[in-house]
């Protein structure tokens, strides 16, 4: 079920200087989240930009930090359970930089939740899932942690392993947050600046390398297309099931358009529908 | 008051004039739950083409200013699937469908299509897109004196014979072709009859008269405008065929003017569209001429949107107690 709706904003801060995250109050969407969605944002009533703009959800929040109390008020909802989601995003053009300037209590016109999600039934028992990130492609992932340890119980489970790829220290996001729900986590910058010095996907080989039980284990990956695309290789060389969420420009976002289109062994399939999670093999990369 | 709103193309009486354009509503499945698909007036179907279509690569998308661009390239199921899967979900809705269909560059495939569709009692008018620009835009890459050296399009003596495809010129760029063409489908099909038009021309009234005395039953405009948009930089155009067909409030002026125009030189109905976001903008066509209005990429940005066109249409004949919307239309005063 898609649902159409004005989100108000409740706070949207500056977790580094250009990214940011954004809470919204839209419990219809919220309640009928699945890690790997998204939502299409019209940024502004005018023309400029036109178009919305995808955006991940992050996380769905049901308990509200104090500074929120004012606005949830004011907008006389009860704070129910799975009310609002949160996004993380980094500002990178004229749409992301006008979302940066919005205000606690405006509200904003949002569409959601879409696109297929992670398929969790394929992670194996006892369970072993590693997260990949490479910068902002955290959004998704951490949405998919909180999931995973929802759905399967402590007893079962070995916490999921995030990798965190990032240009250098200060690009590295929700490092803390995934700990916190218990991940064990991993950081790869560019510049060795934190953790391990090289590419995200190499510290993935290096631990696959270092496994035994490899092939028991499921990869969620989402970050940009030369990572995703070696994310492929990596899986195809162990053996290991990998599903990736894959961007490409949209216009509606819903199915209609067919403008975002990705090459798989199927032919064309739609990023927004179809999408925007893929099981890695399924890709035809250039 | 109850306001009277609706309108006659041709055979097909629409309860209300605002119909959703081709290749912007998909088929109509993707808004279903969120957008009150009962209340539209007419469904343009994608346009269909007789055998599968792929389409073209990505990206096909791009926005630009109060606009985008778009390079699809006519990616459809090819005319079979169209009627076994999409067809009865359509018809499901209980909102006249109207079918749009193109061909791969031999024009008799218009004619195969229509006597396909002319047998299928859901079908309630056939579009003819000519007009599509995404089909040329493949070419883009090709010499322009090559594509020049090649003999103009001449489809009167195409029927019967493959067309050239390499001329990279429309159906609806010349009047003669368009002439030929409708005169061709006109004889499969007493389905009402739509032929759309594009902008890329010098005078577009010259094909909507050559549409007309063929026995179009209406005329619908406009197509997208061909436009481009490069990256400056990694230096490399936005699309991946290059150019695309521009669309949205951009090219808003330039489809007045065409519906004007188009509505002062021939009788038949107009359908109207480019850059409609709002009932305003549905009113400025009407005042142009047009019988009734389409939506196009003002769904992706607010799907519900031809609803609360079809809501403010009212609210505006109430309001101001025109009685009928027939008599709103082309009462531009000069
Ligand atoms: C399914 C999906 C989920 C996404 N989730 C996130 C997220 O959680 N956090 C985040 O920071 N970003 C995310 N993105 C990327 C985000 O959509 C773009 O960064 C954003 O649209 C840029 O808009 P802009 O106006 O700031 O940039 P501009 O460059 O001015 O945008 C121009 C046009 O290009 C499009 N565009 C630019 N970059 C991208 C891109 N990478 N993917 C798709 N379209 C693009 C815009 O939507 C717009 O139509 C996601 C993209 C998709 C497709
Ligand atoms: C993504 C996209 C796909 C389109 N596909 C078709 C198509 O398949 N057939 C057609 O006749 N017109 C197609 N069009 C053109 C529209 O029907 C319409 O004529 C044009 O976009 C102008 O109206 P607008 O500005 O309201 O969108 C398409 C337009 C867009 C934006
Ligand atoms: S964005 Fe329109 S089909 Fe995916």
């Amino acid at each position: 079920m898609i649902f159409q709706t004005k989100a108000k904003l409740i706070k949207n801060i500056a977790v580094t200087p250009k990214c940011y995250k954004i809470l919204l109050l839209c419990p219809q969407i919220a309640k009928n989240a699945n890690p790997g969605q998204f939502v299409e944002i019209k940024i502004s009533d005018g023309f400029e930009p036109f178009l919305r703009r995808p955006l991940s959800i992050h996380n769905v929040v049901s308990q509200f930090p104090p500074e929120a109390d004012q606005p949830l008020a004011e907008a006389g909802k009860p704070v129910s359970r799975y009310a609002a989601i949160e996004i993380l995003y980094r500002v990178i053009g004229k749409g992301t930089k006008l979302l940066s300037e919005k205000k606690p209590g405006e509200l904003l016109d949002i569409i959601g939740p879409l696109g297929n999600s992670f398929n969790l039934s394929t992670t194996h028992y006892p369970l072993s899932a590693i997260l990949v990130a490479g910068g902002i492609g955290v959004a998704p992932l951490f949405f998919l942690a909180e999931k995973l340890k929802q759905d399967y119980p402590l007893s079962a489970i070995r916490y999921p392993l995030v990798l965190i790829g990032a240009k250098t220290e200060n690009e590295v996001f929700c490092k803390k947050e995934f700990e916190k729900i218990g991940c064990d986590v991993k950081i790869a910058t560019d510049d060795g600046s934190r953790g391990f010095k090289g590419r995200v996907m190499d510290l993935l080989g290096n631990i696959l390398r270092a496994t035994h039980d490899a092939q028991r284990t499921t990869i969620y990956s989402c970050g940009p297309r030369p990572m995703l695309k070696e994310i492929s290789r990596i899986s195809k060389e162990y053996n290991i099931p990998a599903q990736i969420s894959l961007e490409e420009h949209m216009a509606c976002g819903i199915g209609a358009c067919l403008g975002c289109v990705v090459e798989t062994k199927q032919g064309y399939k739609r990023v927004c529908k179809e999408g925007p999670v893929f099981d890695a093999d399924e890709i035809i990369w250039e | 008051m109850k306001p009277i709103l609706c309108v006659n193309i041709g055979k097909l009486r629409l309860k209300n004039p605002v119909i959703v354009a081709s290749g912007t509503f998909g088929y109509a499945d993707e808004f279903k739950g969120f957008v009150d698909l009962k209340k539209i007036g007419g469904i343009v179907s994608k346009t269909i083409t007789l055998s599968p279509r792929k389409g073209n690569p990505p990206p096909r998308t791009c926005e630009t200013p109060a606009g985008m661009l778009n390079s699809i390239g006519l990616e459809n199921p090819g005319v079979e699937v169209f009627i076994k899967e999409k067809l009865p979900i359509l018809k499901k809705i209980g909102v006249p469908v109207i079918v749009s269909i193109a061909s791969e560059g031999d024009p008799r495939e218009f004619v195969a299509l229509a006597k396909q569709l002319d047998k299928i009692k859901d079908i309630v008018a056939i579009e003819l897109n000519i007009s599509c620009p995404n089909v040329v835009s493949r070419l883009a890459s090709q010499p322009v004196n090559q594509l020049a050296s090649e003999p103009v399009n001449q489809l009167a003596g195409l029927i019967g014979t493959p067309a050239n495809r390499h001329t990279g010129t429309l159906i609806s760029q010349d009047s003669s072709s368009t002439y030929a063409l409708v005169k061709a489908v006109r004889k499969v099909t007493k389905k009402t009859l739509i032929t759309k038009l594009s902008p890329n021309v010098t005078d577009i009234t010259e094909i909507a008269m050559a549409a007309e005395k063929a026995g179009s039953d209406a005329v619908s405009l406009i197509n997208t405008l061909i436009g481009m948009s490069i990256d400056a930089e990694t230096k490399r155009p936005k699309l991946a065929v290059i150019t695309g067909g521009l669309s949205g409030p951009a090219i808003k002026p330039i489809a007045l003017r065409m519906v004007w125009e188009v509505y002062q030189k021939v009788k038949i109905p107009i359908i109207g569209m480019g850059g409609i976001m709002d009932t305003q903008d549905a009113r400025e066509f009407f005042l142009a001429g047009a019988t009734a209005i389409a939506v196009g990429t003002a769904n992706f940005v607010n799907p519900r949107v031809s609803i609360e066109i079809i809501e403010g249409i009212k609210k505006y004949l109430r309001e101001n107690k025109i009685k009928d919307i027939k008599t709103f239309i082309g009462g531009l005063k000069l």
